[in-house]
C-alpha cells in the first residue's frame, strides 16, 4: 500500500556527514532553494508503530522528510497525522499511555527516541505551532523571549535583537513594533498565531511543526500565514498538518496522505493532487470521502 | 363582554399560578430569614461590642483594650464611692491609700463589697497578636505544603487508581471534625515531638486542618489553566518545572488565594484544634518577649476565639464579663475581615496582572 515516491538517496548514506548540528542559523542570508534543486533528508521515519495504550494509532509508517521544504500531512480526522507530527518533538511523551511499539524516527541521522535523548533538548531544535494559538498572557516581548530566557539568555541587547528578528521573520514586526510591551492577547487571532510562530522561531530551531495552524483563522489571516510559510522554508524545515486540501496544495512541496493510521501515499504535492497513484488518495483529494 | 375576557392570553387563576407564587415566596422568604439572622448576630455583636472598644471621649477608642493584657477587675466601694479598677490600678490605689492612712495615723483603709472578676479588665493585645501569628504561620505552612502537593497530584503524578485514592483520602480529611485535629495535634506535636503547647504545634495542627481545602482548590485552579500554556511552554524546550513555574503557577495563584481566604477565616476562628496545642488561658508576656528564636516557636500564645470561650464559659458570668466577651468578639470579626480583605486585594492584583 505504501507508495513512497521519494527520489532521495537513502538517508543512511547522508547521516554520517550531517551529524553535526549547526548551533546558530541566520534567518535571511541563505538563498531560496529552487524546487528542482536536490535536497537532503532531515527527518527519517522507519517502520513506525505507535499506540496509545491498547489502541494502535500508527501502523508501519515509512517516510523521509526533506530539509528546508514544506511537507503537508493530510487525511480525515483521527487518521494519525497529528500523532505522527507530535512524535517529531516527542510531545506525545506527555500522554502517559503513549508508546512507540516498533521502528524509529531519526532527525539528522540521530534516533530521537534513543534512551539517552533528552526531550527538552530535542524540543529546542524542533519547534511547534499549535492549532489553537496559545500565546502566554504576557507581553509580546515576553512571549518572544520566553524560549530564550528559559535557556538562560538574559542579555538585554541580544533579547531585543532576537525579538525584532523573530517578529520580522513572522511578518509581524511592522504591526506590533510600537506595542511590544502590551499583552499578546490583545492581538487579533491571525496576529496571535503569527506571534506563536515568532515565538517558535526565536529559539532558532531547525524544524517547525505546525498542527493545523490556520483552522481557527479567517481567510485573510490564513493567506498571511501561508505566505509566511513560504518565507520560512528558506530557513526551516516545515511539517504542516492541515484539513484544508487547498492549503496543502498551495504551500507544500510534498504531501503525505494518511488514512486509518497508515500512510497511503507520499509524493510531491503536484502528483498527489493531479495524478495520485492510489485510488483512496484520489477519492480523498477530489472530495469523494473524508 | 369586555375586551379582556376576549383576550385568549388573559390570566386565569389556575393551580400552576398559585404554586408559582408560593414557590417564589418560599425562596424569597428563606433568603430574607437568613439575612435577618445574619444581621441580628452581627448587629448584636456590633452594638454590645462597640460599648467596649469605643469610648465617649477622645480618642473615642478604648486604647487600653488594644494595648494591654487581660487583668482581674476589682469592683468595690470606698468612702461611699464605687470603683472599677484593673489589677494594677487596684494595687496602686490600695498602696496609695494605705500609705496616706499610715501618714495620717488612721487605720488601714477598708474597701467594701469587693468583687474580683478575672480577665474583665485590661485588654486583649496578647490574644490579637496570638491569633495573627497563628493565622500567618499556619497559612504559610498550608499553602507551601498544599500547593506543592496539588502540583504533584495534577502535574507530575501519573493519573490512575493510586492518585485517585490519594485524592479521596485528602478529601476525606476535610470531613474530620476539628476537635479530632486538636487531639491529633496534641498526640503528635505536643506529646510525641515534645513541642509542648506551642505556636509550632498550633501552626501544624491548623495547617493540617485546612490542607484538604487548599489542595482541592489548588488542583482546581491548576486545572483551570489552559493546556495550551503548558504545551506552548514545553514545545519551546522548557522543563516541566520551568513550565509550571512560568506558565502555569502564576495563572493558578489567584484561584489558590481565593480558596485560602476561606481557609484564613477557618484557621482564625477554630477553637478546638488550638485548645490542646497552642492556646494559653492567660499569658502575661507578649509573643516577642522571649529569649531566642527557639523559644519564640515553642511558646504558647493566647488567641481570640479561645479567649472568648474562656471568658464566656470558664468564669462566673455578670455584666462585667459580658463587656469583654462582646468586645473580643467584635475585635475578632474585624481582624478576620481585615486579613480576608488584604488577601482579596492581593488576589485581585494578581488576577489583573495575570489575566487571560
Amino acid at each position: 500500500m505504501v507508495n513512497t515516491t521519494s527520489t532521495m538517496p537513502s538517508s543512511e548514506a547522508m547521516s554520517g556527514s550531517s551529524s553535526s548540528v549547526p548551533t546558530s542559523r541566520p534567518f535571511a542570508v541563505s538563498s531560496h532553494p529552487s524546487k528542482n534543486e536536490p535536497t537532503r533528508t532531515l527527518i527519517e521515519v522507519a517502520n513506525l508503530d505507535f499506540a496509545y495504550g491498547e489502541k494502535q494509532a500508527l501502523f508501519d509508517i515509512n517516510l523521509n522528510l526533506d530539509e528546508k521544504r514544506v511537507t503537508a500531512f493530510i487525511g480525515p480526522s483521527g487518521c494519525g497525522k497529528s500523532t505522527l507530527l507530535r512524535c517529531f518533538n516527542r510531545m506525545n511523551d506527555l500522554v502517559d499511555s503513549a508508546k512507540i511499539k516498533r521502528g524509529h524516527i531519526k532527525i539528522n541521522g540521530h534516533n530521537i527516541y534513543h534512551n539517552n535523548v533528552d526531550p527538552i533538548r530535542l524540543r529546542k531544535r524542533v519547534g511547534m505551532v499549535f492549532q489553537k494559538s496559545n500565546p502566554f498572557p504576557k507581553s509580546i516581548y515576553e512571549n518572544i523571549t520566553y524560549g530564550l530566557r528559559i535557556q538562560g539568555e538574559s542579555n538585554k541587547a541580544r533579547l531585543n535583537e532576537a525579538v525584532e528578528k523573530s517578529l520580522r521573520g513572522a511578518a509581524l514586526w511592522e504591526e506590533v513594533k510600537d506595542r511590544l510591551h502590551e499583552s499578546g492577547l490583545g492581538l487579533s487571532g491571525g496576529q496571535q498565531q503569527r506571534l506563536c510562530i515568532a515565538r517558535a522561531i526565536a529559539v532558532e530551531p531547525e524544524v517547525i511543526l505546525m498542527d493545523e495552524p490556520c483552522s481557527a483563522l479567517d481567510p485573510i489571516a490564513t493567506a498571511k500565514v501561508e505566505e509566511l510559510i513560504h518565507e520560512l522554508k528558506r530557513d526551516f524545515t516545515i511539517v504542516i498538518v492541515t484539513h484544508s486540501m487547498q492549503q496543502a496544495a498551495r504551500c507544500s512541496d510534498k504531501t503525505a496522505f494518511f488514512y486509518m493510521g497508515r500512510l497511503i501515499e507520499y509524493a510531491p504535492t503536484q502528483t498527489i493532487f493531479m495524478n495520485p497513484s492510489n485510488p483512496q488518495t484520489e477519492a480523498y483529494v477530489s472530495g469523494r470521502f473524508g | 363582554m369586555t375586551d379582556t375576557t376576549l383576550n385568549p392570553f388573559a390570566a386565569r387563576p389556575t393551580w400552576s399560578r398559585v404554586i408559582e407564587k408560593t414557590a417564589f415566596w418560599i425562596f424569597r422568604g428563606a433568603t430574607y430569614v437568613i439575612l435577618l439572622c445574619g444581621l441580628w448576630i452581627f448587629g448584636n455583636i456590633l452594638v454590645k461590642g462597640s460599648g467596649t472598644i469605643f469610648t465617649t471621649h477622645a480618642p473615642f477608642l478604648n486604647t487600653d483594650f488594644f494595648t494591654k493584657s487581660p487583668e482581674t477587675l476589682y469592683v468595690f466601694e470606698y468612702q461611699g464611692k464605687k470603683y472599677e479598677l484593673g489589677n494594677t490600678e487596684y494595687r496602686a490605689f490600695l498602696a496609695q491609700e494605705t500609705a496616706a492612712a499610715k501618714a495620717g495615723g488612721r487605720p488601714a483603709p477598708h474597701f467594701e463589697n469587693v468583687q474580683s472578676i478575672v480577665y474583665s479588665a485590661g485588654g486583649i493585645l496578647p490574644c490579637i497578636l496570638g491569633t495573627i501569628l497563628l493565622v500567618m504561620g499556619s497559612m504559610t505552612i498550608a499553602l507551601v505544603l498544599g500547593v506543592s502537593s496539588a502540583v504533584y497530584l495534577s502535574e507530575y503524578a501519573r493519573q490512575g487508581p493510586w492518585v485517585s485514592f490519594v485524592r479521596l483520602a485528602i478529601l476525606n480529611l476535610a470531613g474530620v471534625p476539628s476537635i479530632v485535629f486538636g487531639l491529633f495535634g496534641y498526640g503528635m506535636f505536643v506529646v510525641f515531638f515534645g513541642w509542648n503547647v506551642s505556636l509550632l504545634a498550633g501552626w501544624f495542627t491548623l495547617a493540617f486542618m485546612v490542607l484538604p481545602v487548599v489542595i482541592t482548590a489548588s488542583e482546581e485552579a491548576l486545572r483551570a489553566v489552559p493546556k495550551g500554556f503548558r504545551e506552548g511552554s514545553l514545545a519551546l524546550g522548557s522543563t516541566k518545572w520551568q513550565t509550571i513555574r512560568k506558565a502555569v503557577l502564576p495563572y493558578a495563584l489567584p484561584g489558590v488565594l481565593t480558596s485560602s481566604i476561606l481557609g484564613i477565616a477557618r484557621v482564625a476562628g477554630e477553637t478546638a484544634p488550638i485548645m490542646f496545642t497552642a492556646a494559653y488561658v492567660m499569658r502575661d508576656k507578649l509573643p516577642w518577649q522571649v529569649q531566642g528564636i527557639k523559644e519564640f516557636f515553642l511558646q504558647g500564645v493566647m488567641a481570640l476565639p479561645y479567649h472568648i470561650y474562656v471568658v464566656s464559659s470558664k468564669i462566673p458570668q455578670n455584666e462585667y464579663t459580658e463587656r469583654v466577651q462582646y468586645g473580643t468578639a467584635l475585635v475578632f470579626l474585624l481582624i478576620v475581615a481585615a486579613i480576608a480583605g488584604i488577601s482579596i486585594t492581593l488576589r485581585n492584583n494578581l488576577r489583573r496582572r495575570h489575566q487571560w
